[in-house]
């Protein structure tokens, strides 16, 4: 830039020496800027705290503080017997809280040779989706309030009140249903459950065309997501990025297909959505595919609803024989594991809480470097984590 | 909905059906697992189920062929091995463990890392010596080891799957307890970096050849391994269990909750 002595005509002189001064400044000093993300941020959801170094608008290198939020659930678990540990991993990821309860449940149940009746592992399977609706909805809305469009906010948490409701009247509680039991599930769905489930599920399928139409196919957002935090297929993998994460870069594979068979899938018919670019935009796209797709499953699952018992015959005091086992499952938010080692007691030995969350953002300070500042916040939001999930 | 009212109305009556048979069928037994709750006998009973479960899983064809591979590619390395619920466990040798994460990527096209995560065998002591009470879950007093065995107190383990074979295993490694050191895994697979502060943090295992081993969860002056088994729980200190002692009568019940025992028989009613 050239730089002239006289000041133009309209600018005030004293101003105009400031702004000389601010030129050679800001060529002088090229060295790096410390800037502190949170812990309080309103775009981390929580408290993570992201401390990037910045080279102008650059990010140099990016380190993402966590803890602020942990309760060592891995301790608690061993101080807890196993129908008071549900409460605990039900605030694992507050989201989905009963998508959590399965793989645990399902864990305790293996080592005990327990299997929960059909009619069970349905009404599992569409509480899990069900979750899984309410958690994507929300993300749906908060993905365009991070680049600035306010609509989609009340949108999503309008259609994800529905789906809550939903969970309420079968579960009794909005955020923790602790719902499941060991060789089954509490209740039976109340009367009149099924025809609103299906009407519900309508409405989510209307929501999701308006953020088809409202975000997805909005310019301003596809210019602020479209090649944005670009994660590779085997980059992501190698850093255990899971679930919608991993298949919008292209890797098709999802436990509830590809893993282990777990509760109802095996019976389902539902289609893995994936996108091979690999950016924020993708990871939007993906979720909201994998919407619909939930909702055409939970109608497809109240069709083929089994009638029957929704508990197995289990001792009234629950002991666990020796053991270990690993389970995982397909969770909104990516692979939610537990590997539960028993000593055949009441409470388990050792449990180690394998949460999507955590390694979906492990792979920050690879994903943020060289990136600007405020597609930083674009790039946390379309990654989708809870605190709790990567924190326990 | 008309279609879905018969299902609707039978199950309930089905499923009050099925849980007062269930309440019958396992009433006796209950008694007995009720006493045997008592913390008196809780040594006896913890090692009961451990001998039920004798007869070791045979290996499935694609966990024959995993093993297979390791072991050409391991050699002497691989220690143990055994599958639990269908996931194969393999143990090999501290010395190998880098190369056997590489061997995962490499050779059994194992891409993604689950989780590293340590383990610690040693029960937790119980407060006032043996006997004596104790703040958890009552547990077995001796050590005893899980899955394809263990050379003492720590391990460390982990899985690792394939997104395009769809398989996975599990590896486990053993930490020496007075030098407890093992090989990191960052070089392999770059989301161990996390996992392994975790398990640093936690067990004071450390990562030789980790970039940086600091503290994740905790405040960098924090002292101590809190899943050490030997860690206390504080809240637990201050308030035992309450499985153990914290039992209120039930409304209409006059006759008060007499020892421990009759406590827990409580508690777990309420759960069935």
């Amino acid at each position: 830039m050239t730089t002239t002595n006289r000041p133009p005509m309209e600018v005030d002189p004293r101003i105009y020496r400031h702004l000389a001064d601010a030129q050679v400044n800001v060529e002088l000093d090229t060295g790096d800027m410390i800037l502190n993300l949170g812990p309080q941020h309103p775009a981390t959801h929580g408290t993570l705290r992201l401390v990037v170094r910045l080279d102008g608008e650059r990010v140099v290198a990016a380190d993402p503080v966590i803890g602020y939020m942990h309760r060592g659930y891995e301790k608690l678990t061993e101080v807890r017997s196993y129908p008071q540990i549900t409460t605990l991993i039900n605030r694992i990821d507050w989201l989905s809280s009963f998508a959590n309860e399965v793989p645990f449940i399902h864990g305790a149940e293996q080592l005990m040779g327990v299997e929960a009746p059909p009619r069970a592992q349905y009404i599992r399977t569409i509480l899990t989706e069900l979750s899984r609706i309410a958690t994507f909805l929300l993300f749906l809305g908060e993905m365009g309030l991070q680049v600035g469009a306010l609509t989609p906010a009340f949108y999503g948490f309008r259609d994800r009140e529905h789906v809550l409701n939903l969970i309420e009247a079968a579960t009794g509680g909005r955020f923790h249903p602790n719902f499941n039991r060991i060789g089954g599930l509490k209740d039976d769905l109340p009367w009149g459950w099924v025809a609103e489930t299906r009407n519900t599920m309508k409405v989510v399928l209307d929501g999701c065309n308006d953020f088809d139409d409202l975000v997805a196919r909005n310019e301003i957002f596809e210019a602020r997501t479209k090649g944005i935090g670009i994660i590779p297929g085997d980059v992501g993998a190698g850093y255990g990025v899971s679930g919608s994460n991993l298949r919008a870069s292209g890797v098709d594979w999802d436990l509830r297909r590809d893993g282990k068979p777990y509760l109802a899938y095996p019976e389902l018919d539902f289609k893995v959505w994936t996108h091979p670019d690999g950016d924020s935009f993708a990871r939007y796209w993906v979720r909201l595919q994998e919407t619909r797709e939930a909702a055409r499953m939970v109608v497809q699952m109240l069709d083929q609803l089994p009638s029957g018992p929704i508990m197995a015959k289990v001792p009234r005091i629950i002991k666990v024989p020796a053991g270990e086992t690993w389970v995982e499952t397909e969770n909104p938010l990516g692979q939610m594991g537990y590997y539960v080692v028993s000593k055949g007691a009441i409470g388990p030995f050792r449990v180690k809480i394998r949460s999507a969350s955590f390694s979906n953002v492990s792979i920050l300070p690879w994903l943020l470097r060289g990136v600007y500042v405020p597609d930083v916040i674009t790039i946390l939001a379309s990654l989708y984590f809870i605190l709790g999930d990567i924190d326990r | 909905m008309p279609d879905e009212t018969p299902s609707e109305e039978t199950t309930p009556e089905e499923t009050t059906e099925e849980q007062v048979e269930a309440e019958q069928a396992v009433a006796e037994t209950d008694e007995a697992a009720a006493a045997d709750l008592a913390r008196e006998d809780a040594d006896t009973t913890a090692a009961e189920p451990t001998e039920e479960q004798v007869a070791p899983e045979p290996l499935s064809e694609t966990e024959q062929q995993i093993l297979d591979r390791l072991e050409q590619e391991l050699g002497d390395a691989v220690i143990e091995s055994a599958s639990i619920f269908g996931t194969l466990v393999v143990r090999v040798q501290p010395d190998a463990w880098r190369r056997a994460a590489e061997v995962s990527r490499n050779a059994l096209e194992c891409d993604y890392l689950s989780f590293v995560a340590g383990i610690d065998w040693q029960p937790a002591p119980r407060e006032g010596g043996e006997g004596g009470e104790s703040s958890a879950p009552v547990q077995p007093t001796e050590m005893t080891f899980g899955a394809a065995g263990s050379a003492g107190r720590f391990q460390v383990f982990a899985y690792v799957q394939s997104t395009s074979r769809n398989w996975g295993v599990t590896l486990k490694t053993d930490v020496d307890e007075a030098a407890p050191l093992v090989q990191s895994w960052v070089p392999v697979y770059p989301g161990a970096d996390w996992h392994e502060r975790e398990c640093w943090e936690m067990f004071g295992v450390a990562f030789g050849g980790h970039p940086s081993l600091r503290h994740i969860y905790l405040p960098s002056e924090f002292e101590g391994h809190p899943l050490r088994k030997d860690f206390p729980l504080l809240a637990r200190e201050v308030k035992p269990w309450p499985g153990l002692v914290d039992v209120e009568p039930m409304p209409g019940d006059d006759t008060p909750a007499e020892g421990e025992g009759a406590g827990t028989e409580a508690e777990g009613g309420e759960e069935a």
